[in-house]
């Protein structure tokens, strides 16, 4: 069977009944796919054994090019460029530079870190996204297995081992 | 599981569930538009274009439309640009610091404050734009580019510039904060939707769909979105008040000024989103998730930014006289005494009296009293800045240069521009956006709710 086209879905009602099942199903041997939800679980990424997310290395990296840039400009404009003497004030006022500095490095780690999310999310306005059902966005979970994933398995043991988990629907889904 | 101490109020009232939630904040997008909002939007479209034609007047003849003279050079302009600024404080620190703070309450009036602040700092730029007097040469000539005659640059010693880095840098990380909380909802809104709707949501929802995974790196961003918003909005009126702090004017320069600027401002936006949401919950039948308990925590941060606002009118007082330089005296008491006097007397009843109101509990759960003391609040705070500045200023050095300052028509006709400005975009919002953040509300609903308390 053709990977990540047909699968198996749990619905779950309750977010501490799904990071239960989450446990349960992985230890008896189901890789899930992904699991959907209207609103952040917590706990639901250690649950399902991700890593942490590492957009704050990316936020510090961008923030640390904000501040370096923004000092940069202002010293190599007002010391190097075109010094002025303006209130006495050493070419390099590096006090002054602070201000403008900070909004730069707020700027820079606030666009890049959420420019990085956007593409490693695929979030963009022309995404199609591939909907598993309705009802995530509004008030169920949806545990998505890929069946071609599972082929050790058989599909009824999975469906079986979803509703013990306490699934009230286990439905198929296929994509093109 | 999460565990909620039994003597917190409930969240979110009614005993809504999960779907409830998502019904009651989309109809109002999916719906025909009231009458009620109707009114509402045309009143504020129709104070807009009066509003404009004082705007189009300035921009044409030039800010000699307005009542400024060589001795009083900033006035109602600058006192609306610092009045708007405060306003959008709320926004962020609701949504940013209350967030670290993990204080729960935020997530049903989170959506709205963002919404306010992003229009009001929009009407705020506006004013030291038009007073450059050639907006469409100012908008540039703040910018670091090299220009025509070599490269002569911006002057990164001056705090009017550090307010452009500043005023730009809030506007954009609120924007973008407050649109990655809007990408969920517009996917809930998507998923609802058929036809052209479902078009128009899903574009804006860029192509969200629930993941664990994305919804990780979600919480990841916010957090860290919030770390970075939180100092940003400190520094926000900080800087503001560095363009008065920073001057030689007595009455201007004074360190108190960033902490009190600041505390003003977070205490005129929590009024404006008072006004706002008493509205808003009233009109969309959001009573279940704004609730009492909402608007009684958000008259508490009143009664503390007041509170700090007053101690701070107070120890300004106490400095001037401390500290012995005449003109600092002479400042401050022509300020409480001087032909200004209703404009000072009316600032300290509207912000440091006032509010003291809200430690009888009966007053601050009652919406007819929260909801004027709100408009009585925004009106104090309004007169703060204008005394700040103009009492500062209308004393020059030299008693030849003394002189008054009278408001022409041009200057109240710009300001309501603003208003219907501000009141155009936040009934627009209120209609096509959810004004509650709905995976948020759902994210607290289980260990928070009504329900959950039995």
């Amino acid at each position: 069977m053709e990977r990540d086209t047909h699968f198996i879905l749990g619905v779950y009602e309750d977010e501490d009944v799904l990071l239960h099942a989450v446990k349960d199903v992985r230890t008896s041997g189901v890789k899930i796919h992904e699991v959907y939800s209207p609103y952040p679980v917590h706990g639901l990424e250690h649950a399902l054994g991700y890593k942490r997310s590492r957009l704050p290395i990316a936020a510090f990296l961008f923030g640390l090019l904000g501040t370096t840039l923004a000092l940069t400009m202002q010293l190599y404009m007002m010391k190097f460029d075109w010094p002025m003497i303006i209130g006495g004030k050493d070419f390099a006022a590096i006090p002054d530079f602070i201000p403008v500095s900070f909004e730069l490095t707020v700027l820079l780690a606030a666009f890049g870190m959420v420019g990085v999310f956007m593409i490693s999310s695929d979030l963009k306005p022309w995404a199609q996204p591939r909907i598993f059902d309705l009802r995530i966005t509004d008030d169920k979970h949806v545990m998505a297995i890929d069946i071609a994933n599972n082929s050790t398995l058989e599909v009824e043991k999975i469906k079986e081992i979803l509703k013990s988990s306490g699934a009230t629907e286990v439905n198929n889904k296929s994509f093109e | 599981m999460q565990v909620t101490s039994s003597v917190r109020q409930p969240l979110v009232t009614g005993g809504k569930t999960y779907h409830d939630v998502t019904h009651d904040v989309s109809r109002q997008v999916e719906g025909k538009p009231t009458m009620a909002w109707f009114l509402a939007f045309l009143t504020a479209v129709g104070v807009l274009v009066l509003g404009s034609i004082a705007l189009i007047a300035t921009l044409w003849e030039g800010i000699g439309m307005w009542g400024l003279n060589k001795t009083i050079g900033w006035a109602w302009d600058i006192t609306n640009f610092v009045w708007w600024v405060g306003i959008g404080h709320a926004g962020t620190l609701i949504s940013a610091v209350l967030l670290l703070f993990r204080q729960k309450w935020r997530t049903s009036i989170n959506r709205a404050a963002e919404a306010m602040t992003i229009f009001a700092v929009i009407c705020a730029a506006m004013f030291p734009v038009i007073h450059m007097g050639r907006p469409w040469l100012g908008a540039y000539w703040a910018l670091p580019l090299p220009n025509t005659f070599g490269s002569l640059w911006v002057n990164f010693n001056s705090p009017l510039l550090w307010d452009v880095f500043a005023i730009s840098t809030y506007f954009s990380v609120s924007l973008v904060f407050w649109y990655i909380g809007l990408i969920p909802d517009f996917a809930t809104i998507r998923d609802r939707a058929t036809g052209l709707r479902k078009k128009i949501y899903g574009a804006l929802s860029f192509g969200w769909d629930g993941a664990a995974k994305t919804w990780m790196r979600y919480e990841s961003v916010s957090l860290i979105l919030a770390g970075l918003a939180t100092p940003l909005v400190l520094s926000v009126h900080t800087i503001v008040s560095f363009d008065f702090a920073t001057s030689v004017i007595p009455g201007w320069h004074t360190t108190i000024f960033p902490p009190y600027f600041v505390a003003g401002a977070i205490f005129s936006g929590f009024a404006m989103v008072l006004t706002l949401m008493i509205i808003t919950r009233k009109v969309f039948k959001l009573e279940d998730y704004i609730t009492m308990g909402h608007i009684e925590l958000m008259n508490i941060v009143i009664i503390i930014t007041g509170s700090i606002v007053g101690i701070a009118y107070i120890t300004e007082f106490f400095i001037a006289w401390y500290s012995g330089v005449e003109a600092e005296q002479y400042a401050f008491i022509n300020r409480a005494t001087g032909p200004y006097w209703w404009a000072y007397w009316s600032m300290m009843t509207c912000n440091v009296i006032s509010p003291q109101l809200f430690w009888i509990k009966k007053i601050r759960t009652s919406i007819a009293a929260t909801f004027i003391l709100s408009l009585v609040v925004n009106t104090g705070m309004w007169f703060e800045r204008f005394v700040i500045i103009v009492t500062s200023l209308h004393r020059d050095f030299l008693p030849s240069s003394w002189a008054m300052f009278y408001p022409t028509w041009a200057d109240v006709g710009v300001y309501l521009f603003t208003f219907g400005l501000f009141f155009t975009l936040f009934f627009l919002f209120a209609k096509f956006f959810p004004v509650i953040n709905m995976a948020e509300v759902k994210s607290v609903l289980k260990s928070s709710s009504e329900k959950a308390a039995k």
